[in-house]
């Protein structure tokens, strides 16, 4: 299978902040990779890197078999990008934006409309709409829309998903599913680890650094430890007293309830003595599995 | 080509759906041009004139009887000696002296010549040039009718003009050129300056540089529209003051608009300049107004004339633009030279346009920083 990115010992540095250290992965083609990391972890830089608007300072960049520092303007034709802020012209309508990035991209929206008449089906009734005045997940299928209209070999969404409401969130990913049929490669960064199960492979990346990379199961899978689940009814003091018990070794909040890891995988009835000393009568624990976000929290710990 | 059409069309869209583009692309030329030149009002009526008459004889008499019936002037009174004129200016009773010399009418007879003063308050320059170039008119005009009637042709009265407190009068009576050059200044640089930083700003230029067009591309289509737009704007301030203050061109229209689109382009170009430097809109508004704006009025002679300046301020206003393009349309406009007496302006602004161009094509950034 053709490798639509391979990128080997990427470093980029701004001044005295090392923003990414010898990344190294490959994309294959109409995959949807992701990269998953705190704020700060270098994913707009390296998707800079990747569309050509930043030059590493070492390693090799190849995308669609073109390096990205000689061959960029070749390879600009054939990306879609979509920026962290979502690249639109708040004063122009929907129509008239759409209709802009398609004609700078030398094509037509009438040309490409199977592509994104999905995605723009949502938002059509609002084409006279100035882009200012839609919603987040509005803006968000806009952009879309635009950075899909002269149907790209590969996708680039930085953080897609941040600031748009939960439900846009759902149907934002289903999109990018249906988009694999037309063998489109999307990669995407997202701070929010439960959209890292959506993707068909993941890199975790902090300060820089690839932590991992496999598909979300498998690293799913790599959690190390046994984890237990604790309930109660006051769960950010249950959290508090949890971390203080020195037998846990973690404890992560977690929906309604807080994952807890022991030293020897285990524990025995003398936290109930313990929690109930603070207050906490009512606390249930019992074993669970591990999600991709508990993977993730322990790899960061460990990288740190 | 498309690319390109589809891109001007977008920033014509930008222009227009913003009502702030719009009024200073429209509303601060004509506002300007209009209180520019009422103040500088082109009408007197009853202005007081104080006469000091040293000679006191019928020629005199004449003279000052001829000026105070043309209903432009009152006679605001008579003055004893030189002592008063500082007084009467002062307390605003007079606009302007008129001094007969002793002897006046004796001299005019006998010698065929003689000398009358005008002395007027320049702290009202505009009104002060309107006043002298009235009364000069009307001794010109006792002139030919005194010549008339004596049959000879030398019999001439010479009126000396004399400036008190701005004797230079220089910069006061180019409003139109002034305001042009402020006015293209400002939407060249200042205006394509914030439309290109405003697309860094807002992340759209991430996109641009992404797609398949060429720098050039997105440049030009930028400018095109501030171009056309200015280059409406000047057809626009010369109409107005041609209509509304009877301010014609006197020299060739077709040269002051080519030098017009000379001048925009060399603005512009310096826009992109800035833009290219700048990373955020505050950043270019910023060196557009003290890098460009400040210096415009300031140091290129529109307001305060180059003459009174220290020689450090006239060297740096050298390398000012403007003030070559002030040069330019003052000429053509107000005194109907040809190319041939701008030539060396065109020039310097020319070579400032090649480098302005070229430094912003080399400054402009194919990748982010």
């Amino acid at each position: 299978m053709q490798k639509i990115i391979e990128a080997s010992d990427i470093s980029k540095r701004f001044g005295e902040t090392q923003a990414l250290k010898d990344i190294s992965f490959s994309v294959n083609e109409s995959e949807i990779f992701g990269f998953i990391g705190p704020d700060g972890a270098g994913k707009t830089t390296l998707f800079r890197i990747i569309t050509t608007l930043l030059l590493p300072d070492d390693g090799e960049m190849k995308v669609l078999g073109m390096d990205s520092k000689t061959e960029f303007k070749e390879l600009r034709k054939n990306i879609g990008y979509m920026p962290g802020r979502f690249s639109l012209y708040q004063d122009l309508s929907v129509e008239e934006n759409l209709n802009f990035y398609a004609t700078v991209f030398g094509t037509t929206v009438k040309e490409n409309y199977d592509l994104i008449s999905d995605i723009y089906s949502h938002i059509e009734p609002f084409k006279k709409r100035l882009a200012g005045n839609l919603s987040g997940g509005m803006k968000q299928k806009l952009a879309l829309s635009c950075a899909l209209i002269h149907k790209p070999k590969l996708l680039v969404l930085d953080e897609p998903t941040t600031g748009v409401d939960a439900v846009s969130r759902s149907e934002f990913w289903e999109m990018l599913k249906k988009l694999k049929q037309y063998k489109i490669t999307i990669i995407v960064s997202t701070p929010y680890m439960d959209e890292a199960m959506r993707c068909d492979r993941v890199a975790l990346i902090q300060n820089g650094k690839i932590l991992s990379i496999d598909n979300p199961e498998k690293i799913k899978q790599g959690y190390s430890r046994k984890l237990f689940s604790a309930k109660a009814p006051e769960k950010y003091k249950l959290i508090d007293a949890l971390r203080k018990y020195p037998e846990t070794i973690t404890a992560y909040p977690f929906g309604d309830s807080v994952h807890v890891t022991f030293t020897g995988d285990k524990y025995d009835s003398s936290i109930y003595t313990y929690l109930g000393k603070l207050g906490i009568n009512d606390a249930v624990i019992s074993v669970t599995e591990a999600g991709i976000e508990d993977r993730f929290l322990e790899l960061m710990n460990k990288a740190e | 080509m498309k690319r390109f059409l589809g891109f001007v069309k977008k920033e014509f869209l930008h222009i227009f759906r913003d009502f702030r583009t719009l009024i200073i692309l429209f509303g601060i030329p004509t506002a300007q041009i209009l209180i520019f030149g009422f103040v500088v009002s082109t009408d007197i009526k009853d202005a007081k004139v104080a006469f000091l008459d040293l000679s006191k004889d019928e020629v005199t008499q004449k003279i000052s009887d001829k000026i105070c019936s043309s209903g432009f002037f009152r006679r605001a009174g008579d003055l004893e000696n030189y002592d008063e004129i500082d007084l009467v200016m002062k307390k605003g009773k007079a606009k302007a002296v008129v001094v007969f010399g002793a002897n006046f009418g004796v001299d005019l007879i006998s010698q065929n010549k003689a000398t009358m003063s005008i002395i007027a308050d320049g702290s009202e320059p505009n009104t002060a040039t309107l006043i002298t170039n009235y009364l000069t008119a009307i001794v010109t005009d006792f002139n030919r009718e005194f010549a008339g009637s004596s049959l000879s042709d030398n019999l001439l009265v010479q009126p000396e003009v004399r400036m008190f407190y701005n004797p230079e009068m220089k910069g006061h009576f180019m409003f139109v050129p002034g305001v042009i050059t402020l006015i293209l200044t400002l939407i060249c640089a200042l205006m394509t300056s914030i439309t290109i930083t405003k697309e860094k700003e807002f992340g759209t230029m991430e996109v641009l540089l992404v797609s398949p067009l060429k720098p050039l591309q997105i440049i030009l289509g930028k400018v095109t529209p501030y171009f056309l737009l200015s280059f409406i704007n000047v057809i626009f301030i010369l109409l107005l003051s041609f209509f509304v203050f009877d301010l014609p061109v006197k020299g060739s229209l077709v040269l002051l608009l080519a030098e017009s689109m000379l001048y925009i382009l060399m603005s512009l170009s310096f826009g992109i300049l800035i833009s290219a430097i700048s990373k955020t809109i505050q950043q270019a508004i910023f060196i557009s107004f003290l890098g460009l704006m400040l210096p415009t009025i300031l140091l290129s002679g529109f307001i305060f004339p180059l003459e009174n300046m220290p020689e450090a301020y006239d060297w740096v206003s050298a390398f000012l633009p403007p003030r070559y393009f002030i040069v330019i349309i003052k000429n053509i406009m107000i005194k109907g030279t040809g190319f041939l007496y701008v030539w060396k302006e065109t020039l310097i602004l020319m070579i400032m346009t090649t480098l302005f161009i070229g430094l912003s094509v080399r400054n402009f950034k194919l990748r982010l920083q």
